[in-house]
């Protein structure tokens, strides 16, 4: 078990750049054995928390996107049927054909059943929980705390190892207040201005450090602005790569590229019109 | 699984002092009454995580419980404040939670919402003459007369029966069951859109198809279950809203009675769940429990509070993935107007649509300039006139695109 100050220095080392609650966070999940709940606007960075936790842990990162309507076949278990048909064709009158097609060889291990069947603990990236529907969540919320997974041909199968569970909700539908109780839970707000400019320089390549400074400053301006859709880190990292690849040194010596680039941050058409290159130049004057 | 494993345990738990614990158990109730939930097995993980010496620094012991108590966002928030108030003794304001109605707003009186104007029927003595935008089939709805909130309480007892002349409960009925049937025809339109995207369903075909010696026969495909449309209806009975109560109970009975699911609840002062006194099949009796449970009304709407009491209570049980949530009511809010605000945003999180009906809205220089319309319109996804069958039928080709 890792301490907390080891878990933020590993973070960092495989490139995400934690607040010091998430590396608390992270610790207690190990000692208490609970799923991490992530929510926060789209962008923050919540699905890269998983990754650069598989990153600390040096294991697999296995990933569930859920989407309405998604169901056990889709996220536990399935038989290859295809296969199955032609063991049943191929085998005609064999006794034992029916002992053998319902054996883990034809077996489709889909992310929840392999999340559970590895040597090593991977990390489950349960992706977008609140798009799933409720009764997923009622499977899952089962699944979670035993750890169990009974499939009728085969009996039940327990967890090899425990993994390392990771949820991530936009909040689009709320979770119901049982799995929130399971999950810790941890709020990925937008960066301040210190760590956005760390993660700029630690994620871009060939940013000087000055010019990071000024980006992240600019977005934060950008995101008091009232729009539609708040930038996310995703966004700024790819205004910055933008900034760079056009050769831009200081923001202030090419405002209209920095208008016209602002597409990298602006993702619907009120925004764009809201940001008029006088917001721009206004933005601009309090960067520094 | 909480406390599974190599965690420290009860035997650790003894080394926690008393005192301790009894700090603890007080911090939870603490935790419980500003609205967290918080069950036994987080009170056992916080003893673990104090005895694995996360109680030596304050920040880190915070920082930890924060994860471990917090389930949402206004959980989050609203945790630090608490935990330095309970255990660095600093002063914070105290919580602000209140569910109901005020004390003295409400009518003890058992009296229901009445309206003089309404009990008439023909709506021939009104204060105002408001021309309504279109040509409503009843009579009625053509004039208004303004009413505001007010906090003076309206005493005379309710007869819901005496409003409805049969034409108009036919008509009601019939804007209902198109509704319903609206419903239907979405459900055909997503199955003919989705029909070349089926996948075999090889669990059933082979099933189907053993009396072929296995060999696959007829196909079995797959279909998705679709959750039907869930209508929750949130009428206001207040006083200023008193002359199309009568017409949109009807509507309501006749959209319980057709839809699959939906749910109605009445505000006023305070919300009443009456989804299952209008299930009564009888129009009559429904509206005659109706107007038992509607007593207490008359002084003031407290759509923000009823609101609060519905996404504290009901909301969880009665709103899955595919719902909509009507609210009608003019918006006049007596409570506070901000509290209106932040219960629709809770509530928009939740739903797929909030359609917001407003009978006055069709009448001609009505400007939403109501506090509480203003703070719950910006988490209204439609925002619609009900002043007549028309206006409600007009809602039709909307439901049928959700």
């Amino acid at each position: 078990m890792k301490g907390r100050d080891e878990i933020a220095q590993a973070l960092a080392a495989s490139g995400y750049l934690a607040d010091a609650d998430l590396a608390t966070a992270i610790s207690l999940m190990q000692m208490l054995r609970r799923p991490l709940l992530l929510e926060g606007e789209a962008g923050v960075g919540k699905t890269e928390v998983a990754k650069a936790l598989a990153k600390v842990h040096a294991t697999e990162l296995i990933r569930l996107q859920c989407y309405e309507g998604l169901d056990q076949s889709a996220a536990l278990y399935e038989w290859n049927y295809q296969r199955q048909l032609l063991a049943i064709q191929a085998h005609r009158g064999t006794e034992s054909i029916e002992d053998q097609v319902f054996s883990e060889k034809y077996l489709l291990e889909r992310p929840l059943l392999a999340a559970i069947r590895r040597p090593q603990a991977p990390v489950l990236l349960i992706d977008e929980i609140d798009r799933a529907d409720d009764e997923f969540e009622a499977f899952l919320l089962e699944l979670l705390s035993d750890f169990q997974v009974s499939i009728p041909e085969l009996g039940a199968i327990s967890a090899v190892t425990i993994p390392h569970v990771v949820l991530t909700s936009n909040g689009t539908r709320e979770l119901s207040d049982a799995l929130r109780r399971r999950c810790l839970y941890h709020y990925v707000d937008y960066p301040d201005v210190d760590r956005e400019t760390r993660i700029i320089l630690a994620r871009v390549a060939g940013v000087s450090p000055s010019l990071s400074l000024q980006i992240a400053r600019m977005v934060e301006g950008v995101r008091k602005e009232e729009l539609r859709k708040v930038p996310g880190v995703a966004e700024t990292l790819d205004w910055a790569a933008a900034l760079v690849g056009l050769d831009v040194r200081d923001l202030h010596d090419a405002p209209e590229t920095v208008h016209e680039t602002l597409v990298c941050l602006l993702k619907t058409h009120e925004d764009r019109a809201r940001v008029t290159p006088e917001v721009t130049q206004r933005l601009l004057g309090k960067v520094a | 699984m909480s406390c599974c494993g190599s965690s420290p345990g009860y035997d650790d738990l003894n080394e926690v002092s008393k005192l301790v614990s009894a700090r603890l158990a007080a911090f939870l109730r603490t935790l419980r009454d500003a609205g967290f939930r918080v069950g036994l097995a987080e009170g056992q993980d916080a003893a673990t995580l104090m005895s694995a010496g996360y109680a030596a620094k304050p920040g880190l012991l915070r920082a930890a419980f924060k994860h471990l108590f917090s389930a949402r966002k206004s959980d989050w928030d609203k945790f630090d404040g608490l935990f330095d108030a309970f255990w660095l003794g600093k002063r914070v304001r105290s919580r602000s939670r209140t569910v109901g109605s005020t004390p003295g707003a409400s009518n003890p009186s058992l009296k229901g919402l009445q309206d003089p104007a309404a009990e008439q029927g023909g709506g021939q003595t009104t204060i105002d003459q408001l021309p309504s935008s279109d040509d409503a089939p009843d009579g009625r709805s053509g004039e208004g007369r303004m009413e505001g909130a007010s906090r003076a309480e309206n005493l005379a007892e309710v007869d819901f029966r005496k409003l409805s002349d049969p034409d108009q409960v036919a008509q009601a009925h019939e804007a209902a069951a198109q509704l319903a049937s609206a419903m239907r025809t979405r459900l055909t339109r997503r199955d003919l859109a989705r029909r070349h995207g089926y996948r075999l369903d090889l669990r059933r075909t082979i099933h189907r198809n053993i009396s072929h010696g296995g060999v696959p026969i007829s196909l079995v495909k797959r279909q998705r279950k679709d959750k039907p449309l869930r209508l929750i209806v949130l009428l206001d009975a207040s006083g200023s809203m008193s002359m199309y109560t009568s017409l949109f109970l009807r509507f309501i009975h006749g959209v319980l009675d057709q839809f699959r699911e939906a749910e109605a609840f009445l505000f006023h002062t305070r919300l009443a769940y009456v989804s299952d006194a209008m299930k009564e099949r009888d129009a009559g009796r429904a509206l005659d429990r109706l107007s038992i449970m509607a007593q207490g009304a008359g002084g003031g709407t407290k759509i923000g509070e009823s609101l609060q009491t519905f996404n504290r209570w009901h909301a969880s049980r009665v709103i899955h993935s595919r719902s909509c949530v009507m609210i009608v009511s003019d918006g006049y809010e007596t409570g506070d107007a901000a509290l209106l605000g932040r219960e629709m945003a809770a509530l928009h999180r939740r739903c797929r649509r909030i359609v917001w009906l407003n009978p006055m809205m069709a009448w001609e220089g009505y400007a939403p300039e109501a506090r509480g319309i203003k703070a719950a319109l910006p988490h209204v996804d439609l925002y619609a006139p009900a002043n007549s069958l028309q206006s409600l039928r007009a809602l039709e080709p909307y439901l049928a695109k959700l």
